[in-house]
């Protein structure tokens, strides 16, 4: 099968879609030559530097009928439209009773390793996921990132696209076929039987190492990829630990109120789970502060494929919780 | 004061029919609320009826208009049914937004209405994407933005009357200074007393013009319109008025305004004047008012007792429409 990077998977998603459905437009900052070339100024809008009239543009003409496609880049630009996305996207739908649907996808890439600091490194995804109304993807393939971007652009609401910059060039295979992926929909990216690892974006690759690496010593360790934070994969997640009986949840985001504590509600909030679980769980989160500059600083802060190890063996050598 | 040349009488007087129904609709919402059938916080537009009026009139049944907190005038205006505005105001199923938005929310996108918003300044951009949204379908539509003087010192004002500006949509974007920011007088916060004057900045049409008079309003929006059906680009209109009633119907809330200067407003009433302006054209007697006040009380009554009959939300329905299918 041929390969694309990430990011060309996600282009070709949005062009394929675009070439379908002449609703859909395109707005950001600086316009994207492969887009705009092939779809004209018309239709690939680039806008002054104001995140919150761009997105709050794309919600009226979602409630007029287009398909708009709101492209943040970086998570942290968008919080000066915090308005428009919590206060008018999220919640326009619900109070006007639903008489009319505000079909948008918003796009905005998160994540670390990229050694520019605190205002251009952020995984928010977790403030958005409090939001009721917003639905919202983190793919960790090109494959899955093609499949969901398909389904995003064509579901009758709003939903963030979150992409990680570290995978931006990384390859994987991607059929030339039509095909979508459903939101809602977690994906197992290896079985095992000792451990569950639930992980996200470029932290699954880092559990895939990590899981090829205990694989020497017998240790069996099941990786799962929820891909879609809104709606979660409850049901995967759980199935998966009541297999292993141990939970481990990588996130680049830190821990405080964040997908590695919903995960871990989910996960103990229910009964038949909760009784299977032979630990604690246990949550690898980058550390809870700014993303730091030096790279000395910035390895400190996040997780990587080691300190997922250390959260296995931690979780296998723990003993059942205590019934006394 | 403006002369109504270009509008029928029939026109003239419909112009009057809708003032009326603003004001008898508020009249008994603010009745029914401090009653205890509204709930919430409800915002009364008394006194800027001629805002709303005058530059509905000179819309067509495609074009599209965004509201703000005191949203009733411009729903009305645009043609939203009062049974369902009640509805709503009375929290029952049978509302606009199904009794999940209240009186800040009430939307009818059907009829071009985009929405009552809660946020300050919050419409503005979503309305200028129906403005760009027409610009895209091509069939000379227009949209409207109304907000007010407390919204006009807000980013999304500067930042879309910049982008409409740039991309040439069909835009118009109506002030409604009313002198007050809730209960902040515009004198204490804005640097020119002209909201208008800010259109210079942008490098499109800024008019000041007499919010109290429906035909002035009608003229200035009409002008502003024709604009912008032709590519001509947004116009900001500046419509100078006043609320006759505090910030909200809350009890006890306090309201700093000068009780003289409300009164002196009061006698400036916009229905009163184009009263007295059907009547210098002898195209109003007092028989014809008794028959409009007489419509506009009876489809009020039918719209309470719509209200009052129609059945509250299950409360299960508190997680219909969270998201769309």
């Amino acid at each position: 099968m041929r390969e694309l990077t990430y990011n060309e998977a996600a282009l070709e998603a949005i062009a394929e879609e675009m070439r379908r459905d002449p609703k859909i437009f395109y707005m950001s900052t600086d316009a994207l030559p492969p887009l705009l070339k092939e779809f004209g100024e018309q239709r690939v809008k680039a806008t002054p530097i104001t995140e919150a009239a761009f997105t709050g543009i794309g919600i009226g003409a979602a409630g007029c009928g287009f398909r708009p496609i709101v492209d943040w880049r970086q998570v942290t630009f968008c919080f000066v439209a915090m308005d428009q996305i919590v206060n008018q996207a999220a919640k326009i739908h619900y109070m006007f009773g639903g008489q009319v649907t505000f079909p948008m996808l918003f796009r905005a890439s998160v994540g670390g390793g990229g050694l520019v600091a605190a205002q251009h490194s952020q995984s928010p995804y977790s403030m958005f996921m409090n939001v009721a109304g917003l639905k919202m993807f983190l793919p960790s393939t090109p494959y899955d990132m093609k499949g969901l971007i398909k389904t995003a652009i064509r579901d009758n609401n709003p939903v963030i696209s979150f992409e990680s910059s570290r995978l931006m060039g990384r390859r994987g295979p991607v059929p030339d076929e039509d095909y979508t992926i459903p939101l809602g929909q977690a994906d197992v990216k290896r079985e095992g039987s000792d451990v569950t690892v639930v992980a996200l974006a470029w932290l699954v690759h880092e559990a895939l190492a990590a899981a090829e690496e205990l694989a020497k010593e017998g240790i069996s360790v099941e990786i799962v990829d929820p891909r879609t934070l809104v709606p979660l994969d409850k049901d995967t997640i759980r199935s998966s630990v009541r297999k292993t009986g141990r939970l481990v949840i990588a996130d680049e985001a830190g821990p405080t109120a964040g997908f590695s504590a919903e995960v871990a509600a989910v996960v103990t909030e229910d009964a038949a789970t909760f009784a299977r679980l032979k630990a604690p769980v246990k949550r690898v989160c980058a550390l809870q502060v700014p993303i730091p500059y030096s790279p000395v600083l910035e390895n400190a802060v996040f997780p990587d494929r080691n300190r997922i190890i250390a959260g296995i063996r931690e979780v296998l050598d723990a003993k059942q919780p205590a019934a006394a | 004061m403006a002369l109504s040349t270009n509008l029928s009488p029939d026109k003239q007087r419909e112009m009057l029919r809708q003032m009326l129904t603003i004001r008898r609709f508020e009249e008994r919402a603010s009745a029914d609320y401090l009653a205890g059938k509204i709930y919430g916080v409800v915002h009364c537009y008394i006194g800027e009826e001629a805002v709303a009026v005058g530059v509905c009139t000179a819309l067509g049944g495609n074009d599209r208009i965004i509201s703000t907190h005191r949203g009733h005038g411009h729903c009305i205006a645009k043609g939203a049914d009062l049974n369902r505005m009640m509805a709503e105001l009375y929290g029952r199923q049978t509302g606009y937004c199904k009794g999940k938005g209240g009186s800040m929310h009430i939307a009818d996108f059907g009829i071009g209405m985009l929405g009552a918003n809660g946020i300050v300044a919050g419409g503005i951009s979503i309305v200028t994407g129906a403005g760009l949204a027409a610009q895209m379908e091509g069939k000379g539509g227009v949209a409207v933005s109304f907000f007010g003087d407390g919204a006009s010192n807000a980013g999304p004002f500067h930042e879309c009357l910049n982008i409409a500006a740039a991309w040439k949509l069909p835009m118009i974007y109506v002030c409604e200074n009313n002198m007050y920011a809730a209960q902040t007088a515009a004198a204490q916060t804005h640097a020119l007393p002209d909201v208008a004057a800010r259109a210079a900045g942008y490098g499109i049409p800024g008019i000041v013009v007499d919010g109290n008079d429906v035909f002035a309003v009608h003229q200035a929006a009409s002008g502003a319109v024709d604009r912008a059906r032709s590519g001509g680009g947004p116009t900001l209109i500046e419509c100078k008025t006043y609320r006759w009633r505090a910030h909200t119907e809350r009890k006890g809330q306090p309201d700093p305004r000068d009780q003289a200067e409300v009164e002196a407003w009061k006698r400036k009433d916009p229905i009163a004047l184009l009263e007295r302006q059907l009547r210098d054209q002898g195209e109003l007697d007092d028989p014809g008012l008794r028959a409009i006040e007489g419509g506009v009380m009876s489809a009020l009554e039918a719209a309470v007792a719509f209200a009052e009959a129609s059945p509250f939300p299950l409360p299960e329905q508190a997680t219909d429409d969270v998201f769309a299918a």
